[in-house]
C-alpha cells in the first residue's frame, strides 16, 4: 500500500471516529430554548436520560411496532421532512391503508397541551398508543408489541440501561418513545436567532413579520405559531366530512374545528392542512386570500363585516412568504441525534 | 309458682338479650374480607353470552356475546353510619361476563355491619387523567383495560356491550354499545360516569368479621340498557359509542344493578 493510501485512510479513520464522537456528545438533555416559553409536558414523570432516550428512538425506527413488521413510527413521521410524510396527503400504513389525516409533525411536543388533529389525546405518553393499536396505521396490539421486544435481545441491554431492570413493560416503552419525541426541539430557525438577537432580518423578511403580526399571529403565536387551540379555519368540507374536534366533544359548536397547526419547518412539511389538501405555502394563502367558506363555527377572525378570509395583498403574500421561510430550521431536520441510526 | 315464675321470666329474657349483645363482637380497628357478587342476568334469565335469545322492549331478538364494565370507588356505611372508603388503588374491577373470576371482588373492610354500598360504575375522572405509571393492572390500557380503553379518544370505556341481532343493519348484524367518557381532559364533554348507592338494609346487612366472607349478591340486569327512560332500538341505533345518544344508554344502565341478598 503506497504511503499516500495510508495517510488517506488514517484520515478517513479519523473523520469517523470524529463524526462518531460527534453525536455522543450532542445529548444535552431536554433544554428549553431561550425564547420559549415553560414546558407543558410534566417531566417530573419522566426524566429524560441519554439511555432513555437511546432506547425511545430505536423505538421510534422500529418496524416491529406494527403488526406485520413492516411500519416503524418513523415511517409516518420523517425526521428529514420534520417528522411527517412528505408527498403523502393522508398518513399510509400497514397493507397500503390509508388514514383520514395528514401526518403531523413531531416537534416542540414538550408545549403541546394536546395532541391529534382533533386533540383526542392530552397525555404525549399514551399518545403512541393510538396509531400503533390503530387498523389503517400500525394495527398491532400493545400486548403483542410488548411480547416482540421481549423476543428481541437486543432490547434487554437497552430497557436496563434506560430503567435499571431488562424487564420489558408498556410504562417504560411509552416512557421511552416520549424520551425521544421531547428531544425533537425545532428552536434553531433563523426566526429564533434573530429573537435571540444573533442576526438580523431582511428587509423584505421584516415587513412580512410585521403582516404575520398583523394577519396571522392571533392563531399562529408566537414562538410556538400556533395557541394549541382548535379552529375552524374555512376549508370547504370534502366528501368524507371529517367533522374534527366535534368528534371528541360532541358539542356542535366544536364542528368542522382541528388544531391550529404550527407554521415551523413549512419547507419541509407539504402537504398542509388536516387531510394534506394543499399542497404548497402559496395554495394555503390562495385560501385564507379567497376560499375560505362559511360553514358552521367559522373562525371569528376569519369573518369581519360579512367578509370571509384574511386581506393579502400579491406583494403582501410575498413577503409573507419571505417571512414564513424564516420559520425552517435545517438544523433540526438534520440533526443526526434524532435521525434513525 | 307464680312468684317463680315472675323471677323466672325476667331472667330468661335478660339471658336472651345478653346473649344477643354478646354475639356480634365486632373490632373496626381489624380489616376482614367482604364478598361483592356482581350475577349478570338479562331481564329474568340468567345471562348465557353467545347462546340463549332474548327480546328487548322494542320486541327485537338479540343474543349478547360481550359484556364488561367497570366499577371503581367502592363506600361501604355501617348500619351507624360510618363510612369506609376502600383506598382507591384496590377499588378498581373490570367485571367481564366470560371470566367467572371476574364476577366477584373482594375486599378487606374494617369489622362491622354495613347497611350501604355505593360505587362508581365507570373509571372516576380523575383516574382517566393520571400518568401512566398510575394505570396499571385492571386499568393498564396496553394489558387488562387493552378493550376498555379509547386511545383516539383518550379515556377508559366504561360499559360495553356487544351481540348479534337480526334487525341490526350491521356487517354479521351485530350490536355494539361501548360507552364512555369521563367529562374531558382539557374541553368539557358529557359525563357517563354513574353512581350507584345500593341500601342492604331490606335484603340483608354485610356483618363482616374475621373468619368469615360474607357475600353480597347483586342481580345485574343487563336488559336495562335496553329498556329505561329511552327505549334504545338495535334497528336504529345498533352502535353507540362516543356519541350524545350514550348518556341515555348510561341513563339506562345506571338502573341495573340491584341487591337479591346477602350470605353472611
Amino acid at each position: 500500500m503506497k504511503p499516500k493510501n495510508i495517510v488517506y485512510i488514517l484520515v478517513l479513520i479519523f473523520f469517523i471516529l470524529a463524526c462518531k464522537k460527534e453525536v455522543t456528545q450532542l445529548f444535552e438533555g431536554f433544554q428549553k430554548p431561550s425564547n420559549f416559553p415553560e414546558p407543558v409536558y410534566k417531566f417530573q414523570n419522566n426524566n429524560i436520560t441519554k439511555a432513555g432516550f437511546d432506547l425511545g428512538r430505536k423505538l421510534f425506527f422500529d418496524p416491529m411496532l406494527s403488526v406485520d413488521n413492516t411500519i416503524s413510527c418513523g415511517s409516518c413521521h420523517i425526521p428529514t421532512s420534520a417528522f411527517t410524510q412528505h408527498g403523502h396527503s393522508v398518513s399510509h400504513g400497514i397493507n397500503d391503508l390509508l388514514g383520514t389525516r395528514n401526518s403531523p409533525p413531531i416537534m416542540n411536543l414538550a408545549w403541546s397541551s394536546s395532541f391529534m388533529w382533533d386533540g383526542g389525546i392530552a397525555d404525549l405518553d399514551l399518545q403512541p398508543i393510538a396509531p400503533i393499536t390503530n387498523h389503517v396505521e400500525m394495527g398491532e396490539t400493545m400486548s403483542n408489541v410488548l411480547l416482540k421486544l421481549k423476543n428481541k435481545t437486543e432490547y434487554a441491554q437497552l430497557f436496563k440501561a434506560a430503567f435499571g431492570s431488562e424487564e420489558v413493560t408498556n410504562i417504560k416503552m411509552l416512557k421511552a418513545l416520549s424520551q425521544f419525541m421531547l428531544m425533537c426541539v425545532s428552536a434553531e430557525s433563523k426566526y429564533d436567532s434573530v429573537m435571540r438577537n444573533q442576526k438580523t432580518f431582511t428587509t423584505d423578511e421584516k415587513a412580512g413579520y410585521v403582516l404575520f403580526q398583523n394577519k396571522c399571529n392571533s392563531c399562529h403565536k408566537e414562538p410556538l405559531f400556533t395557541d394549541n387551540n382548535f379552529r375552524n379555519n374555512g376549508l370547504q368540507p370534502s366528501n368524507l366530512n371529517d367533522i374534527g374536534r366535534e368528534m371528541i366533544t360532541l358539542l356542535p359548536t366544536d364542528k368542522y374545528k382541528f388544531k391550529v397547526p404550527s407554521l415551523r419547518n413549512l419547507a419541509y412539511t407539504a402537504p398542509y392542512m388536516h387531510d394534506g389538501r394543499f399542497l404548497n405555502v402559496d395554495a394555503v394563502l390562495e385560501h385564507y386570500k379567497n376560499q375560505v367558506v362559511q360553514t358552521s363555527n367559522l373562525d371569528p377572525f376569519l369573518l369581519s363585516n360579512g367578509e370571509t378570509g384574511i386581506s393579502l395583498t400579491d406583494d403582501e403574500k410575498g413577503k409573507l412568504l419571505i417571512f414564513l421561510n424564516t420559520l425552517n430550521d435545517r438544523k433540526f431536520i438534520t440533526n443526526p441525534l434524532i435521525a434513525e441510526q | 309458682m307464680k312468684k317463680l315464675l315472675l323471677l323466672f321470666i325476667p331472667l330468661v329474657t335478660m339471658s336472651f338479650s345478653c346473649k344477643k349483645d354478646t354475639v356480634p363482637q365486632y373490632n373496626a380497628t381489624i380489616k376482614a374480607p367482604l364478598s361483592i357478587e356482581f350475577d349478570n342476568i338479562i331481564g329474568g334469565s340468567d345471562l348465557q353470552l353467545g347462546t340463549a335469545s332474548y327480546s328487548n322492549a322494542n320486541n327485537e331478538q338479540f343474543k349478547v356475546t360481550m359484556l364488561k364494565y367497570f366499577v371503581s370507588n367502592i363506600v361501604l356505611t355501617k348500619t351507624d353510619g360510618t363510612k369506609y372508603t376502600v383506598p382507591q388503588d384496590s377499588s378498581y374491577f373490570l367485571i367481564d361476563e366470560s371470566k367467572a373470576a371476574t364476577l366477584s371482588s373482594i375486599i378487606n373492610i374494617p369489622e362491622g355491619e354495613y347497611a350501604k354500598l355505593d360505587f362508581v360504575l365507570g373509571v372516576d375522572s380523575l383516574r382517566n387523567t393520571k400518568d401512566l405509571s398510575q394505570r396499571t393492572g385492571k386499568l393498564d390500557p396496553t394489558g387488562d383495560a387493552a378493550g376498555m380503553y379509547w386511545s383516539w379518544n383518550s379515556g377508559y370505556i366504561f360499559f360495553k356491550m356487544e351481540g348479534t341481532a337480526v334487525v341490526s343493519p350491521q356487517v354479521n348484524n351485530v350490536f355494539q354499545y361501548h360507552i364512555g367518557l369521563f367529562g374531558g381532559y382539557t374541553a368539557p364533554t358529557l359525563n357517563n360516569l354513574k353512581n350507584i348507592s345500593i341500601d342492604l338494609t331490606a335484603r340483608g346487612i354485610a356483618k363482616v368479621k374475621t373468619g368469615k366472607t360474607p357475600n353480597i349478591h347483586l342481580l345485574v340486569d343487563a336488559m336495562k340498557m335496553f329498556n329505561g327512560s329511552t327505549n334504545i332500538s338495535i334497528a336504529t341505533n345498533s352502535v353507540v359509542m362516543a356519541s350524545a345518544l350514550s348518556a341515555k344508554v348510561a341513563d339506562n344502565y345506571a338502573n341495573m344493578f340491584q341487591h337479591d341478598h346477602t350470605e353472611n
